[in-house]
């Protein structure tokens, strides 16, 4: 690469390091540099302390991906092209960071974003900056643009008025700016008023910014692209009159159309402190009306007011074209550059099928809401836990017996000792140092065809035979003839005379409360049939419970084949699963408090039936 | 924010507080100073400040402005009773000072000290470094024998110890002095840097036997670097400006501006006045009320109004309301139509059509009154989405019945104010 003159500090090629994790700014300078169609983007790498990795972006239509590291050392060693860091750290930060960036080899300019920095501390960047012959722009600034070619982080705004801005390609006028806001207002008024700018500084609100008017309007001088000046300066400080020096010293030799602002600070009665920091009036010379007096008298175009600013620029700019000394920069025609996704979809200019579909509930707007229903009205309302089940399970705002009902069930399956399958899973894992979600789980996958899995096979036996119109002799006669026990019929202790007493208290509940009870009758008749062979094959719980739902659904308005699909879909084994969960896991925090040890089955209750040798297979 | 200016008392405080760190080498600061406020029990004071009705004592205003004993504003030499009778007459009362009419609210009291010698010391912070000016004639203005001040030049990164501040001293410094001033100096100047002062005067101050004793003061913070020492700064408050007794109207706007991130200012010049700003953003507000000044209009100029970053609704239909509220009061004595301006740059980010929904919710509750004042308003403005916002505010002067003017980009920004005026003219 050929050494750019010191006089410029952006170009096409220039690329850059941006601290902090300032993703919308990153995105934008990409957008720009691909208005520009610049060949690689302007942003090197990221630098982000508390992460690093890749930051994936749009360049153009595509995606690409930017190094991102935690020090600015790294990122400095492998990006040795960077010679621009656009600092967003905050204003604790920009100091050290600022310094960091100066010292090294590398990095000649940094633009610091920060409001708030110590003047200080600012100052003694200042004198770093100046005896490594680096520079600052900055702090409290939005930055600066380079048409064309390079922009410092959230400069000029929107990619619309880039564009209307025509800041996409040069032209052939530069402004140096105090204020970051007005910044894009200037672009507006010389893209309206010239053939463009070729590049805009604002250097920021502070009393000490890190470079001033002088030295970039210096910078402007020697550079031959450009061919007029325009400075907005501003009420408070001094700096305005290094301008006027260089003025009458000669040294600035092309047009000059200057303007400072705050001359109404004469009409306020007393000390108001302006937007920035270094906007206050300590004395007579530094007052918007005696710098702009100065300057006038020290040959730079100054209108009498901002509302002559643009027509002062354009009559420069006339002159300059009508001399011959201007030959106006030609419109380049901007890319297509893609609308954000969002942007276009808040338009409603474009639209896309969704790949999910939800319809219980809604985590989107001021309050999450199950089924329509806002949290708060939940609590309100007492919705209870059967309530959130209705609502979210069946999409129902359900009546006070169904809520009841559920958490009935929620309560009778909570536990059933350690000794079931799934507890004693539960309990295994826990004891072998397995987190909670794990031991859960294990006791959870324990749950099927055998292991709480009755109630699923009692509603599904039982309703397949009512629904088909069979009768219940028929149910026992059939099952029979295909050797398959009824679920949900039969005890291991439990019997006629010794009836259990969670079945009774569901059946009476469900008799008493429930408008269908059709499946519980018919299991009831079934259970007269199968007592009359054992004793002990009555309703079991699983049984009840399984049926018992199924009237609840139809009694909540489900018709037969609803009430089949939720089957099918496992709505029962969900009642258990949730019941249940609370009883395993009461288990596995038991165990975790107990501390117990790993649990290693004894030998002497294992049968050990090894043959002495394999079956060959020939 | 900036370089704010402290009270006296604080500044004192300080000083006295951290004497041993910075300075003492043999030389006392007796650190006695009481700040007196509108509610203080002035009578309770002695309990805690015995010296008070030991000592002879000096009372003066502590806010912010100087030139207070040729305002006739020092009690001397008296006794703390004497100083009770005299704040009792001067608490809460309207004095002028210069231009500027205010409220008294807060005294400094400290011991008299007789004394004959005064000094001249003040440091101030510039893009290179930090100045030292020493006069031995203080007490009296100092650009009056600004020939026998010397000035020192200390650069950022240099070390005070470095400088050689005795050989810097004028020639006029009496030989006896020079190790204590040169010791006074250096110490009050690592002073200055640790706690990020940006200026400090004290005129004068005087050496009486083994004390130094600072007797007049001003002093402002660089108020950002508050996260490096505003432990040390301690319990401190910034006040404002002398002579900026705010409206209700302004109380109300700064008290919203500070529960805010974003920005919202308002200074009523003339409630009377005929034209009414209300703009976008800190630079773009100053240049509209410059360029209603500019043409001419100085004195129908009403007031300076700012918003930015990026209010709520709610906050901009406040902010919006307060001013119209202020603006429909009273007809123009000359029956000539009232102007509102609601201007604004091209904006970066911020969303133009939904910072005015806040404004068109507030304009829309004041239709009659803004029809009775007989009130034109113009708009202009640019940014993100501003084309909707503009013809929100287009449809809505023909909803109301009030003339609105709406300009966007391709207008130069501040056109509608002589577009405003030059019609009335």
């Amino acid at each position: 690469m050929t050494k750019k003159p010191d006089y410029i500090l952006f170009d096409r090629d220039t690329t850059s390091i941006v601290f902090g994790y300032q993703q919308n700014a990153i995105q934008r300078m990409l957008d720009f540099d691909y208005a520009c169609r610049r060949e690689k983007p302007s942003v090197a790498c990221i630098v982000n302390p508390t992460r690093e990795g890749y930051h994936k972006c749009f360049w153009g239509t595509k995606e690409i991906l930017l190094p991102m590291y935690r020090t600015l050392k790294e990122a400095v060693e492998n990006h040795p092209d960077a010679d621009v860091m656009v600092n967003f750290a905050s204003f604790r930060s920009a100091y050290p960071t600022t310094k960091e960036a100066l010292e090294t080899d590398t990095i000649r300019t940094v633009a610091i974003i920060a409001e708030g920095v110590p003047e200080r501390r600012t100052r003694e960047l200042i004198k770093i900056a100046r005896e490594k012959k680096k520079w600052i722009i900055g702090p409290a600034t939005v930055g600066g643009i380079a048409a064309g070619a390079f922009k410092i982080g959230n400069t000029a705004g929107t990619l619309d008025n880039i564009i209307t801005s025509r800041l996409h390609r040069p032209g052939s006028v530069a402004y140096v700016s105090k204020s970051g806001g007005l910044s894009n207002e200037l672009n507006n008024i010389i893209a309206r008023n010239t053939d463009g700018v070729y590049e805009g500084i604002a250097i920021g609100g502070d009393r000490y910014p890190g470079s001033t008017f002088i030295d970039h309007i210096m910078r402007y001088e020697k550079n031959p692209e450009i061919k007029m000046i325009v400075m907005l300066g501003e009420v408070g400080g001094t700096d305005e009159y290094a301008v006027v020096d260089a003025l009458k010293n000669g040294e600035i030799k092309k047009p000059l159309v200057a303007w400072c602002i705050g001359t109404c600070s004469k009409v306020f009665p007393a000390e108001v402190q302006f937007g920035h920091a270094g906007a206050r009036a300590g004395a007579e010379k530094e007052t918007a009306d005696a710098k702009n007096k100065a300057l006038r008298e020290a040959g730079a175009i100054v209108p009498d007011s901002f509302e002559d600013f643009d027509k002062k620029i354009k009559e420069t700019y006339e002159k300059l074209v009508k001399e011959g000394k201007l030959i106006p920069k030609p419109d380049v025609e901007p890319p297509k550059i893609p609308i954000d996704y969002k942007i276009a979809l808040k338009e409603g200019i474009i639209r896309k099928p969704t790949e999910f579909i939800s319809t219980i509930s809604d985590d989107r707007g001021e309050e999450l809401r199950y089924c329509g229903v806002p949290i708060s009205k939940i609590f309100e309302e007492k919705y209870g836990l059967g309530g959130v089940i209705g609502l979210l399970w069946f999409k129902k705002k359900l009546p006070k017996w169904a809520t009841d009902f559920l958490e009935m069930i929620i309560l009778v399956t909570a536990d059933h000792g350690p000794a079931v399958s799934g507890a004693h899973n539960a309990i295994v894992a826990a004891r072998a140092g397995k987190d909670l979600v794990s031991s859960l789980a294990s006791g959870l996958l324990t749950i099927g065809p055998r292991f709480g899995g009755a109630v699923q096979g009692a509603a599904d036996h039982f309703t397949t035979y009512l629904y088909a119109g069979k009768t219940p002799e028929f149910m026992v006669k059939d099952m029979k003839s295909k050797n398959v026990n009824i679920q949900g019929i039969g005890h291991r202790v439990k019997s006629v005379t010794n009836p259990d007493v969670r079945v009774e208290i569901i059946k009476n509940y469900v008799k008493k409360h429930f408008p269908v009870t059709e499946t519980l009758d018919y299991a009831l008749e079934v259970e007269k049939l199968t007592t009359a062979k054992r004793n002990n094959l009555i309703l079991n719980v699983d049984g009840c419970i399984g049926v018992s739902i199924c009237d609840m659904l139809r009694s909540i308005g489900y018709s037969r084949e609803e009430v089949r699909e939720f089957i099918d879909l496992g709505i029962l084994n969900a009642f258990f699963v949730l019941g249940r969960s609370i009883g395993l896991i009461g288990h596995i925090i038991d165990q975790k408090r107990l501390k117990t040890r790993l649990y290693r089955h004894p030998w002497d209750d294992i049968l050990y039936m090894m043959p002495d040798k394999p079956e060959e297979v020939r | 924010m900036a370089q704010r200016g402290i009270r006296e008392y604080d500044a004192k405080r300080m000083l006295a507080k951290y004497w041993l760190d910075y300075i003492d080498r043999g030389y006392k600061y007796h650190g006695k100073v009481v700040l007196v406020g509108s509610d203080t029990d002035i009578d309770a004071l002695p309990e805690k400040y015995e010296w008070l009705k030991k000592e002879k004592l000096v009372a003066k205003p502590d806010q912010l402005f100087g030139k207070r004993g040729k305002h006739g504003l020092i009690k001397l030499d008296a006794t703390f009773d004497e100083i009770k009778k005299w704040l009792k007459e001067m608490m809460n009362k309207e004095v002028t000072v210069g231009k500027v009419t205010d409220k008294l609210t807060h005294f400094l009291i400290e011991p008299f000290t007789p004394h004959k010698e005064e000094f001249y010391v003040a440091i101030k912070s510039n893009r290179e470094g930090d100045t030292i000016y020493f006069s031995n004639h203080g007490g009296v203005d100092i650009e009056s024998v600004w020939d026998t001040v010397a000035e020192i030049q200390v650069d950022i990164d240099q070390d005070i110890e470095d400088v050689d501040i005795t050989g810097k001293l004028p020639k006029d410094t009496p030989e006896d002095k020079k190790e204590v001033i040169t010791d006074f100096i250096k110490g009050l100047f690592k002073f200055y840097l640790d706690l990020h002062y940006a200026y400090l005067e004290i005129n004068p101050f005087t050496i009486v036997d083994k004390e130094i004793i600072p007797l007049d003061l001003v002093a402002r913070l660089d108020d950002t670097a508050a996260f490096e020492c505003a432990s040390k700064w301690g319990d401190l408050e910034f006040p404002p400006p002398f002579g900026r007794k705010l409206s209700k109207e302004e109380a109300y706007i700064k008290e919203l501006d500070e529960k805010t991130g974003a920005s919202l200012k308002l200074t009523v010049l003339n409630p009377k006045g005929r034209v009414w700003t209300m703009v976008a953003g800190g630079g773009a507000s100053v240049i509209y009320a410059d360029t209603i000044v500019d043409l001419g209009f100085r004195d129908e100029l009403a007031n300076y109004g700012e918003y930015s970053g990026n209010p709520s609704t709610d906050e901009t239909y406040e902010y919006a309301k307060t001013i119209l509220d202020l603006m429909t009061r009273e007809k123009d004595p000359k029956g000539r139509s009232k102007i509102l301006i609601i201007g604004g740059g091209i904006a970066n980010f911020t969303d133009v059509a939904k910072t005015f929904t806040g404004i068109i919710k507030a304009l829309r509750e004041y239709k009659d009154k803004l029809k009775k004042v007989n009130a034109k308003i113009y708009v202009r403005r640019g940014g993100p989405n501003y084309q909707e916002g503009l013809k929100k505010m287009r449809e809505l002067g023909e909803e109301l019945g009030v003339p609105i003017e709406v300009y966007g980009p391709e207008t130069h920004m501040t056109r509608i104010v002589s577009m405003a005026l030059k019609e009335e003219s």
